[in-house]
Order: structure tokens, then C-alpha cells, then sequence
């Protein structure tokens, strides 16, 4: 993984491309730069890929061919992950398990559970700081793993359809939530999801990848208010960005 | 459903039918007259468990603290074991194929052997104890251990946890479900190991344990007795399984709902 001179960049994708052993072509050469403090979607099929370029970035899979590039500026740990589903450990209660990155980290005792209490605060679990995986319900799993993610201050927030599980009520008011999120604290986002109006509300920018191997077909930035809230999902200028992002969701394959 | 209900629910149905099944042997044996060195009534082996109750209850520590030692050793040499295989694949290949032999040793040939190797009594009793109970143990550790989220594998390896970290903040605690299953299963083997045991040590002349008075019972046709210590030996292994439950429920309260104090 090499490092960027720029600030304004955090990321930046170069033919990046990934083959798997056994010759199943995951991604085949996807160049994007992304800027710092962008909210960026990564709309697609299943199996093209998307799950994988996250992957790539954080450095969990290393690219058969192109490269990655991160800001100077990132600190050890300062990348976030957040799955599918919440992968909470069952036997560590709410704050220990948002606690646990920090933990890993090497971070003191004293400071990691206030960071940890901070985070839960911030996803609206203050309350629930004692209770175990097994006694939430999928919503506010969801939420703890958020939290987790939150507690490193994260520069990068590396979302693989973390709301898909999820029932559609529980996933708008997570969306909203979300997206406040980053209006305070401005990090770089990339969010795959293959729902065109989770991409429309939470974006800022959109980026459309082919079925497998996955390609960028469309780069679209979304033309929506910064604030976001539930009603803006009945106006027109919403429909519209969800027109456009299905069309080149259609284009692509899908 | 309250405390006493569920109690009442779980407990009596077991209970039905052990009264049932009883009182069904004890008529059978009456009305078809079988004769009781061939099969005592259930009256008649509560009469031996009463007339011989000081030696069976001489019988029963020696042979509980036999499989109790066979037990506690297969739990730690088997979690022990597991932990290098489940890290190295090539330790695994190299040495799971020889704890299988573990499991496919039939106990009952090597454990004369073992009773003149090591010494008549309570290291060789409970040696078998360890051999049967062993593989169980190291198995389903292993399978516990590999097994582990794949998803937080990746999210220790995104903040650089070592190895140390892995193997402890994640991949035993995981493995704990499995453990305790594995433990379940060695509790009952344990006592079968000891048991077996005993009808050699017996045969060298140390007339303690349940195995012994089993065999000592068997040749002079007090089926009775023999009954009243196979008996006990079954209460032996129901005991240590439900040890190994209450320490499950403890470990794995929080883990499931289910679970949960109401």
C-alpha cells in the first residue's frame, strides 16, 4: 500500500485489480479517487465485486494488479470496517464489544471505555451499556457495530451493506442517522449497498460497478440538500437521483 | 411460563417414565419368574444397594475419583493440544490422525496392558479413563477453534491484534460452545474408561472399585449387586455430565437469550 502526498485525497485507486486463486476475477481494473470527507456509494449487483474492493482498501486482501493508495495523513488504526451483519462478540457486553478496537490497539483501560461510552452515545445506546449481543434486537446490533467503528475516530468508514439485514423502517432511521454522523465528524465514507435509495439518500457521490469483474460504469454526484431527513425521500429531486442511479445500475448489467 | 411450571415440565416427564419403566420390569420379572441371577427385580437391587452400601460407597469414591482425575486431565491435555493444531496447519496434518487412534483404541485390549505397565489401581484406572476421554475433547476444541467468525478474524487483523490476542480475546472464547460439548461427552466416557479399567486391576487382587465389585459379583451370580454398581456407575457419569452443564450454563449465560436469568 503506497501513501499520497496530497491531503485533499484520501484514497486513491489505481487499475486496481483482483483475481482470485482459482481464476474468478473479482475486479477488473477500477481507478477512483476519492476525496477527504466524501461521502461516497458504491452501487452495484451482487457479485461484482464490492465486498472485495473493501476489502482491498483496507488492506485486508492485497490486489493482483494496480494499486492502492491512502493519505499520508492516516494513522494506524484509523481505518473502520463495518460487515454485513454486526459480528458482535457474544460473550462481551455493549461496551466492551464497542471497547474492543481500542483494546487491540493497545489503548489504556480508563481511556478506551470513555471512548467506547462516547461512541454509544453518539449511535443513541447510552443506555443499553451493560446489555448482551443476545438481548438486542437486529437494529440496535446493528448500531453497537457502528459504534465500534466509530471509536477510532475513523479518518476512512468502510460500510459493506451493513443495513441490508435489516427491516426497512430500522434501515431509514439508520440511514438518517448515519448520515448526521458524518455531518459532524466529516470522514471519508465508501458505503456499498445495492439499493438505489439508500445510495441517493446517504451519497454524495455515486459510483455504479458492472456485474463480475467488477468496472466503474458511471460516476454520478448526487445533487441533493447536505441535510438530509426523512421527507426528503417524497420529493421529486429524490426520485430523479433514484431515476439516474437506476438507469446506470441497467446500463451496467444488472 | 413461571419457575415452578417449567420445573415441573422438564422434570416430570423423565420421572413418569422411569416409575413406569420400573414397575414394568419388577412386574415382568414376578409374573414370568425369571430367575434372579439372570435378572434381579428392581426390589431386589434396591435390597443390595441397601446391604451393601458401605462397600459400594467405598467402591463408588475410588472409582469417581479415578474418572474424576481421567477427566480433568483429557480436558486440560486436550485443550492444550488443540490450540498448536488449530494454529498450524502442518502440526495438524502431522499429529490429528494419531489423536483419531485415540478414539479407535478399543479400551478393553490395551487396558490389561495398562493395569501391569503402570500399576494396579488408581494411575491405571484412571490412564483409561484419560485414553477414552481424551479425543472427544481435543476434537471438538479443534472444531471449535477453526471455526471462528471469519469476519472477526478480519476485524482483529484490521487493528493489528497479535497472536496472542487472537488466540485469546477470540478464537478460545469462541471455541467455548464446542469445549463444552466436548466436555460432555468425556464426562460419561470417563467413568466407562475407569470402569473398564477396574475389571483388570480387579483381577490383580486390589477389590475396590465399582469396575471391581462388578466383576467380583458377575462370578459368584450376585447379579443384585453387580446391578446395584453398574447403577451407581451410571449415577457417577449423570452426575459429572450435569457438572459440566451447570459450568456451561455459567460460561454461556449471556450468549443466547435463551439463557438468560428471568
Amino acid at each position: 500500500m503506497e501513501r499520497l502526498a496530497s491531503d485533499a485525497i484520501a484514497l486513491r485507486l489505481q487499475s486496481v485489480r483482483k483475481t482470485f486463486p482459482g481464476g474468478v476475477e473479482a475486479v477488473a481494473g477500477v481507478s477512483l479517487d476519492i476525496k477527504a470527507g466524501e461521502f461516497l456509494a458504491i452501487l452495484g449487483p451482487s457479485g461484482c465485486g464490492k465486498s472485495t474492493l473493501l476489502r482491498l482498501i483496507a488492506g485486508l486482501d492485497s490486489p493482483t494488479g494496480g494499486s492502492v493508495e491512502l493519505s499520508d495523513k492516516l494513522e494506524r488504526g484509523r481505518i473502520a470496517y463495518v460487515f454485513q451483519d454486526a459480528h458482535l462478540l457474544p460473550w462481551r457486553n455493549v461496551l466492551r464489544n464497542v471497547a474492543l478496537p481500542l483494546e487491540l490497539l493497545g489503548i489504556p483501560k480508563q481511556k478506551r471505555l470513555a471512548s467506547a461510552r462516547e461512541a454509544l452515545e453518539r449511535v443513541g445506546l447510552g443506555d443499553a451499556l451493560r446489555r448482551y449481543p443476545a438481548q438486542l434486537s437486529g437494529g440496535m446490533k446493528m448500531r453497537v457495530s457502528l459504534a465500534r467503528a466509530m471509536v477510532v475516530e475513523p479518518r476512512i468508514l468502510l460500510m459493506d451493506e451493513p443495513f441490508a439485514a435489516l427491516d426497512e423502517i430500522t434501515r431509514q432511521a439508520l440511514d438518517e442517522q448515519l448520515r448526521n454522523l458524518w455531518l459532524k465528524e466529516r470522514m471519508t465514507v465508501l458505503f456499498v449497498t445495492h439499493s438505489t435509495a439508500e445510495a441517493a439518500f446517504l451519497a454524495d457521490r455515486a459510483v455504479v460497478l458492472t456485474r463480475r469483474p467488477g468496472r466503474v460504469v458511471t460516476d454520478i454526484a448526487v445533487d441533493l440538500p447536505v441535510e438530509r431527513t426523512g421527507p426528503l425521500r417524497a420529493t421529486a429531486q429524490f426520485a430523479g437521483v433514484i431515476r439516474l442511479l437506476y438507469e446506470a445500475l441497467t446500463k451496467g448489467g444488472a | 411460563m413461571t419457575r415452578k411450571q417449567r420445573f415441573v415440565s422438564t422434570v416430570l416427564p423423565p420421572v413418569v417414565v422411569l416409575i413406569l419403566a420400573t414397575a414394568g420390569l419388577e412386574l415382568a420379572v414376578r409374573i414370568f419368574q425369571i430367575q434372579p441371577f439372570l435378572l434381579p427385580a428392581p426390589s431386589r437391587v434396591a435390597g443390595a444397594l441397601w446391604k451393601y452400601r458401605d462397600e459400594l460407597a467405598i467402591s463408588l469414591w475410588t472409582t469417581a475419583q479415578a474418572a474424576l482425575i481421567g477427566f480433568v486431565a483429557s480436558a486440560v491435555f486436550g485443550i492444550l493440544l488443540a490450540i498448536p493444531l488449530s494454529a498450524w496447519p502442518l502440526a495438524r496434518r502431522a499429529f490429528y490422525p494419531y489423536t483419531v487412534f485415540f478414539q479407535t483404541v478399543p479400551i478393553i485390549a490395551i487396558a490389561p496392558l495398562l493395569v501391569i505397565w503402570i500399576n494396579p489401581g488408581l494411575e491405571s484406572t484412571a490412564t483409561c479413563a484419560f485414553v477414552v476421554s481424551v479425543f472427544p475433547v481435543i476434537a471438538n476444541t479443534l472444531t471449535g477453534m477453526l471455526s471462528t467468525d471469519p469476519a472477526l478474524v478480519d476485524l482483529f487483523r484490521l487493528y493489528d491484534a497479535g497472536a496472542w490476542a487472537r488466540l485469546w480475546k477470540l478464537r478460545l472464547p469462541s471455541a467455548i460452545p464446542s469445549i463444552m460439548t466436548g466436555l460432555r461427552i468425556a464426562a460419561g466416557l470417563a467413568v466407562i474408561g475407569t470402569v473398564v479399567g477396574e475389571f483388570f486391576v480387579g483381577l490383580l487382587g486390589e477389590a475396590e472399585g465399582l469396575g471391581v465389585r462388578i466383576v467380583a459379583a458377575n462370578k459368584v451370580g450376585k447379579t443384585d449387586l453387580l446391578f446395584a454398581a453398574v447403577l451407581m456407575a451410571s449415577l457417577l457419569g449423570l452426575a459429572m455430565f450435569a457438572g459440566v452443564n451447570l459450568a456451561a450454563k455459567l460460561l454461556l449465560r449471556h450468549w443466547h437469550a435463551s439463557e438468560k436469568d428471568t
